[in-house]
């Protein structure tokens, strides 16, 4: 199936033959529980199931919302205090979805940040990192569509200001900002689309993700050391990989528990922290908020957005730079396959530009600091030397580090790392071996 | 374990409740005040929520409404619990549309029915949600009662009050004084008292599900920790015959 060596699925039973010779649905099954996963991963690699699990609670816990839940400017409020009041535990599926986007985004940043450090993106993983940068552009299109629906003063501003965006680009601006809005006015008519997209795009993700899937288990894990699983035959497979089943469902499954205890803290016991307490007010067009601010985790963006506020290069007007800066920092992302230089996938062999990803770390949670805080004093000064690394690092760093750095020695294979790390018993090894304790 | 648990919990929900003070700062001062609901075990004060009804009746309903509150939920056992004579007889002393009659009738309220809206829609404010919709609610409106300083100023036509918690001035008048309303079971006549048991009422009114909530919370976090402890030791055995070959 893959270009990993993975031994053959032979039906035994003979309804399992009949089956299988009509769809091969058996072997597919087979495939995916002893897919040959590099046995050195760490938890950085775990967020993959942790987002796969995120979206089945999202999209379970919105159908029996959306139930409940009316659409209409004059019922949509209403209608989740009806949840929370009268639905039998409706008050835990309204918690759990919306405390369910921030921990999707949480698991969806963490699982970026990842494919960075280790070099996920580089070949032959083009297009499952690209498919990626497309779920995470449909999740932050899925989320403001989402907050959008209980009708609260954030949003309605909210919606109001991200669309009214639409409006800054040139000739089209104006009749593509009322085709998004349904009217003349953000109203009626926008809630009642944002409510249909918002179902709809949760399943244009899950679409993607069986292709993102279907991507990664063609070409295999990428792991720690960014040595490639030797796929010379199925021997050298076995020495540098495990069965999906059971090594990464138990790793996997411990993992998902120990996020989902976090994630229940926030749900049963701080359920509005993330929140604002303006969107338990009921949207007023005639009311604006003194403070408008996006959910956390558009901060980064919502920061680089403000971060343009003079006219580019003579003839882009301010708002016109703030909304290509803010798409441009997302596109960014799809490119970087081509824009490192390095021949070394994982940053843990890659003295120089290691440094340069803690300064990308941190000028993402600059960024969504800026994000939140009103546009004065500072503000407007660090966002924009934020938006400046942020495209530098893509655009400069990224193919610059690559030529002029000399990367350290990467292990041969992933069996030697993973002996390293777990060496064998005094008798059958190295003096090396000898001197450090077995785990 | 168990002691673990429970204060790794305390310790997260003080932490939360810390930071929520803090972003409460906006221009204004908040007073601190111990409600019996704070923390991941914390439930409300029957006494203090039948006491908080009664001023919101006597006092507050003149100009705010609950429109999402309904009569029948003062029965509920983790509210106000009163028997469902008393909330019979509470309905019928409001007025409600009578959606069976001419436009514009109303009738005397039922079981079923919600909170009037006294005044226009909208100001003043909806009190349903209130302890939801401002920062770090129920200290907010605690501190925005024991907050006026006596300053007026004119504004227009109309007087605006300085107020400490808001951190200006606004325009409700100072609604509630020592000795207003008289309660039945001997708790104190005091500003402060007033305060207390009408935060707590809205913090109920806003969030009536808080204490079962809290309660699925502690049995879930136990079952997630119990479980994970399981999982960390079947991958550790899952894993030992890769790990140590020999």
């Amino acid at each position: 199936m893959g270009t990993i060596p993975q031994e053959h699925y032979e039906p035994k039973s003979d309804s399992a033959k009949w089956i299988e010779s009509r769809l091969p649905v058996l072997g597919l099954i087979d495939h995916l529980r002893n897919f040959p996963t590099p046995k050195n991963l760490n938890y950085a690699y775990v967020f993959g199931g942790i987002l796969v699990l995120f979206l089945v609670i999202q999209i379970v816990t919105g159908i029996v919302l959306a139930m409940h839940y009316q659409v209409g400017e004059y019922a949509a409020f209403a209608s989740v205090e009806h949840i929370m009041r009268d639905v039998n535990y409706g008050w835990l599926l309204r918690y759990a979805h919306a405390n369910g986007a921030s921990f999707f985004f949480i698991a969806v940043y963490a699982h970026i940040f990842r494919g960075l450090y280790y070099g996920s993106y580089k070949a032959p993983r083009e297009i499952l990192w690209i498919i990626g940068v497309l779920i995470f552009v449909a999740m932050m299109a899925t989320a403001f569509m989402g907050y959008v629906l209980p009708w609260g003063q954030m949003s309605f501003w909210g919606a109001k200001v991200i669309t009214s965006l639409f409006g800054a680009i040139p000739l089209v601006g104006e009749s593509l900002q009322t085709w998004l809005w349904g009217g003349p006015f953000v109203g009626d008519a926008t809630l009642n689309r944002m409510f249909s997209l918002h179902y709809l795009l949760p399943f244009v993700i899950a679409g993607l993700t069986v292709l993102h899937i279907w991507a990664l288990h063609h070409v295999g894990n990428t792991n720690p050391t960014g040595v490639e699983v030797r796929k010379e035959s199925l021997e050298t497979v076995k020495k540098d990989t495990v069965p999906f089943t059971p090594f990464y469902v138990t790793k996997d499954l411990f993992a998902i528990l120990v996020f989902l205890t976090i994630y229940a803290v926030f749900v049963y016991f701080a359920p509005n922290y993330l929140g604002h307490p303006d969107n338990y007010v009921e949207a007023n067009s005639l009311v604006t908020p003194s403070h408008i601010v996006p959910e956390w985790y558009f901060l980064p963006f919502y920061a680089i957005l403000r971060a343009i506020t003079f006219d580019l290069f003579w003839i882009i007007p301010a708002k016109l730079g703030g909304v290509i800066a803010m798409f441009g920092a997302i596109a960014v992302l799809a490119f970087i396959p081509w824009l490192d230089t390095s021949n070394v996938r994982s940053t843990r062999f890659r003295p120089i530009y290691r440094w340069w990803f803690l300064v990308l770390v941190i000028d993402f949670f600059v960024l969504m600091w800026a994000g939140a805080q009103p546009a004065e004093g500072i503000v407007p000064m660090v966002s924009l030397i934020g938006t400046i690394y942020w495209f530098a690092h893509f655009l400069i760093v990224l193919p610059v580090v690559g030529l002029i750095e000399k990367p350290l020695d990467r292990p041969e294979s992933i069996e030697a790392d993973f002996a390293a790390k777990h060496p064998h018993e005094p008798a059958s090894g190295t003096p090396a071996a000898a001197t450090q304790p077995a785990e | 374990m168990k002691n673990a648990i429970i204060s790794a919990i305390t310790a997260l929900s003080i932490g939360f409740g810390a930071s929520a003070a803090v972003a409460a700062g906006g221009g204004g001062k908040l007073l601190d005040h111990d409600f019996k609901f704070e923390g991941a075990f914390g439930t409300f004060d029957q006494g203090a929520l039948q006491r908080g009804f009664q001023v919101y009746r006597e006092v507050c309903a003149a100009c705010h409404g609950m429109k999402f509150v309904s009569f029948r939920t003062l029965s509920d056992k983790n509210g106000p619990g009163l028997s469902t004579e008393a909330v019979k007889a509470i309905a019928a002393e409001y007025e409600v549309a009578d959606e069976e009659g001419e436009p514009g009738d109303t009738r005397p309220g039922k079981p079923f029915d919600y909170f009037p809206t006294p005044l226009a829609e909208g100001n003043p404010p909806d009190f349903s949600l209130l302890a939801k919709a401002r920062a770090n609610g129920p200290h907010y409106i605690y501190s925005t009662l024991l907050g006026y300083t006596g300053e007026e100023k004119e504004s227009g036509d109309s007087l605006l009050y300085e107020n400490t918690a808001y951190g200006g001035y606004f325009s409700m008048a100072q609604p509630i004084d020592e000795g207003y309303v008289t309660y039945t079971d001997g708790s104190p006549e005091t500003l402060e008292q007033y305060a207390a048991d009408i935060s707590e009422f809205l913090m109920w009114a806003a969030e009536p599900k808080m204490v079962e909530r809290k309660q699925a919370g502690v049995w879930s976090f136990m079952f997630l920790i119990l479980f994970s402890v399981l999982v960390w030791f079947t991958n550790k055995k899952v894993w030992h015959s890769v790990k140590h070959p020999d």
